[in-house]
């Protein structure tokens, strides 16, 4: 494990933070009194364990951007459909406390008067079930969506815009109360996870630590691909994919490798996401919200992973800080930052280190 | 057909939108043999370079390699695992990677996701990056990235990439192009080197180059061969002058 983080400087500073923080902020959280200046409160541990969940999508991100030159500007449909698996299972999890105390049916579908549960919400009862969804369902979409652009050798600013209507387009669909995920309210109210509450402080704590593994085993994984021949392949398919190509190497294998493991990680991020906010509904799937994405890896730092984590998780403390204070010029914040990154910091906050994108 | 026939393309056509790129081209290269095509511009050059790599697929007309392998049913991938290797014509190396890490990328062996993920390279195909960084003259820039290379270098490289595929043909695009003198004599006496142990092609526009290389020449020139013969004989050819200092 040791050696994937060899040369890797800003890699071993940002995942032992992390490991202390996955360690301390539980602790400081659940043995300090509430008055102590040093405690955590659970709102807090929560909205970090959120910000993690961003920093795992932004890590996806990265993979097939930084690494493989794919511009995704819909990588938050892959996070979305793990966020909507988890949630499936948290409404089966809620059993007849529902609205309508129907113990058969989640309480959208006892609205909309449906008298069975449709067949594909079978088996979300059990947790392994929804687990298999939380990376088949992102890793399926991903496979499709390879499948046909790459082998089409769809590419640049096309496939940039091909995968916006991907995820456009699900947004309009999960937006459809006839299609079976709760229409636009999405899925929320949701009471048990794994037997746990879900509000409780305790469950809250695992949720973060959860989190925050997920991150780190992500980023050891990304790390072990971009460490591999197979890495430079990728690398060297992004820079000179025709050299690649007539060096023998089938392109589309490796960008659709990429991409599948890619979603695979984002639906996992959505899958950890949802219980720590408490909802998901179809506003997940909006553009803006991969184009969000975006910016925390451009400002992060393209091609180095950490990068990633370190601009997700700066872009949202920010975040939630400016838009504590001023409210209304968050958006213009964003805007400059993103702008003053691309003229003085072309390489991210990573860059202050290293100022090239190499792998 | 002779036995030592590598490649042999027989009455191949293709037309892009009524223009005929290609028309009824017959070329063949034994192995072992070191060749020039030459051609001015819209002769058909690269797009004969194109159906070889299975690029571009002719409308008519066979093209087959080391005797029964039919090149028109194989991917570039495929074209290039069977033993065929192709030079662009502007250097192409992978900028971001170092010297080692672009001839380890073009070792041959298998090339499934599943296999460079799990593997790196054994010890012949570390052996064989010393061999071939030794042959193209960069043994001491291993740990450099391309990108600092010359001009001159990321040719050099890029052939070297070519032969760590361990290619029976190598199809050379203007390999000289933007070389200085001393460059283009390094790069003559490399490919000469090589021609023998490989077959190699090589597309220029360098007459001086050519002559350097005294091999067998072919004379392309709407989409079809003019002429073929020695260097001299070549110049001599009055269709040939004609067509190069026009009528």
């Amino acid at each position: 494990m040791m050696s994937l983080l060899r040369g890797d400087r800003g890699g071993q500073v940002v995942l032992s933070i992390l490991l202390a923080a996955t360690i301390v902020l539980p602790l400081l959280n659940l043995t300090l009194p509430e008055l102590h200046p040093l405690h955590v409160s659970t709102y807090q541990l929560n909205l970090f364990g959120k910000y993690l969940c961003y920093a795992l999508l932004a890590m996806s991100v990265d993979l097939v951007w930084g690494y493989m030159g794919f511009l995704t500007l819909g990588h938050g449909a892959f996070f979305g459909l793990g966020g909507y698996a988890m949630g499936m299972y948290l409404m089966r999890q809620v059993g007849d406390r529902g609205v309508y105390g129907n113990a058969e049916l989640p309480d959208f579908m006892v609205f909309l008067d449906w008298q069975e549960l449709p067949w594909f919400w079978w088996g979300f009862d059990h947790f392994p079930v929804a687990l298999i969804a939380i990376f088949l369902v992102p890793g399926l979409l991903a496979f499709l969506f390879g499948w046909f652009a790459f082998r089409s050798r769809v590419n640049g600013v096309y496939l940039s815009i091909i995968s916006q209507a991907m995820t456009y387009a699900l947004m309009l669909t999960f937006f459809r109360n006839e299609f079976g995920f709760g229409g636009n309210n999405g899925l929320t109210d949701f009471k048990d996870i794994l037997g746990f509450s879900i509000n409780a402080q305790g469950t809250r704590v695992g949720l973060f630590i959860a989190s925050s593994l997920a991150v780190i085993a992500s980023y050891l994984l990304c790390r072990a691909i971009v460490k591999s021949r197979a890495g430079r392949v990728v690398v060297a398919i992004r820079d000179e994919e025709n050299r690649a190509r007539f060096l023998g190497y089938r392109v589309e294998s490796y960008q659709l490798f990429v991409l599948v493991v890619s979603a695979m990680i984002a639906g996992v991020a959505g899958a950890l996401y949802v219980p720590q906010v408490g909802i998901i509904n179809p506003g997940e799937f909006s553009p803006l919200n991969s184009i969000e994405i975006v910016i925390w890896v451009a400002i992060g730092g393209r091609a180095t992973l950490y990068g990633a984590v370190v601009g997700a998780l700066l872009i949202s403390f920010s975040k939630s800080w400016f838009t504590a204070v001023f409210p209304e010029y968050w958006i213009f914040a964003l805007g400059a930052l993103f702008v003053l990154s691309t003229l003085y910091l072309p390489y991210g906050v990573a860059g202050f280190k290293r100022n090239r994108v190499t792998v | 057909m002779s036995n030592e026939t590598l490649l042999y393309m027989d009455s191949v056509s293709v037309s892009f939108d009524g223009f005929k790129a290609i028309n009824d081209l017959d070329f063949y290269v034994a192995e072992g043999e070191l060749r020039c095509v030459i051609g001015p511009n819209g002769a058909g050059k690269t797009t004969m370079m194109d159906i070889i790599t299975g690029k571009t697929r002719p409308d008519t007309g066979s093209v087959t390699f080391a005797q029964d392998i039919d090149l028109l049913k194989l991917s570039e991938p495929e074209v290039a695992q069977i033993g065929i290797g192709r030079k662009f014509q502007k250097p192409t190396v992978f900028e971001a990677l170092s010297v080692f890490e672009n001839l380890e990328l073009a070792a041959a062996g298998d090339r499934s996701p599943m296999a460079t993920l799990r593997f790196g390279l054994n010890a012949d195909q570390r052996g064989r990056v010393d061999e071939v960084a030794y042959i193209i003259g960069l043994s001491d820039r291993l740990n450099d990235a391309a990108q600092v290379l010359s001009h001159g270098q990321k040719q050099w490289l890029e052939i070297g990439m070519l032969l760590m595929q361990k290619p029976r043909l190598l199809l050379i695009d203007e390999p000289v192009a933007g070389m200085t003198h001393q460059e283009m004599d390094k790069t003559g006496q490399l490919l000469s080197d090589l021609a023998g142990e490989h077959t190699v092609v090589v597309v220029e526009h360098d007459m001086d180059f050519v002559r350097s290389l005294n091999s067998r020449v072919t004379v392309l020139h709407q989409g079809r061969v003019l002429a073929e013969g020695d260097m001299r004989s070549v110049q001599n050819n009055r269709e040939v002058v004609k067509v190069y200092l026009g009528e």
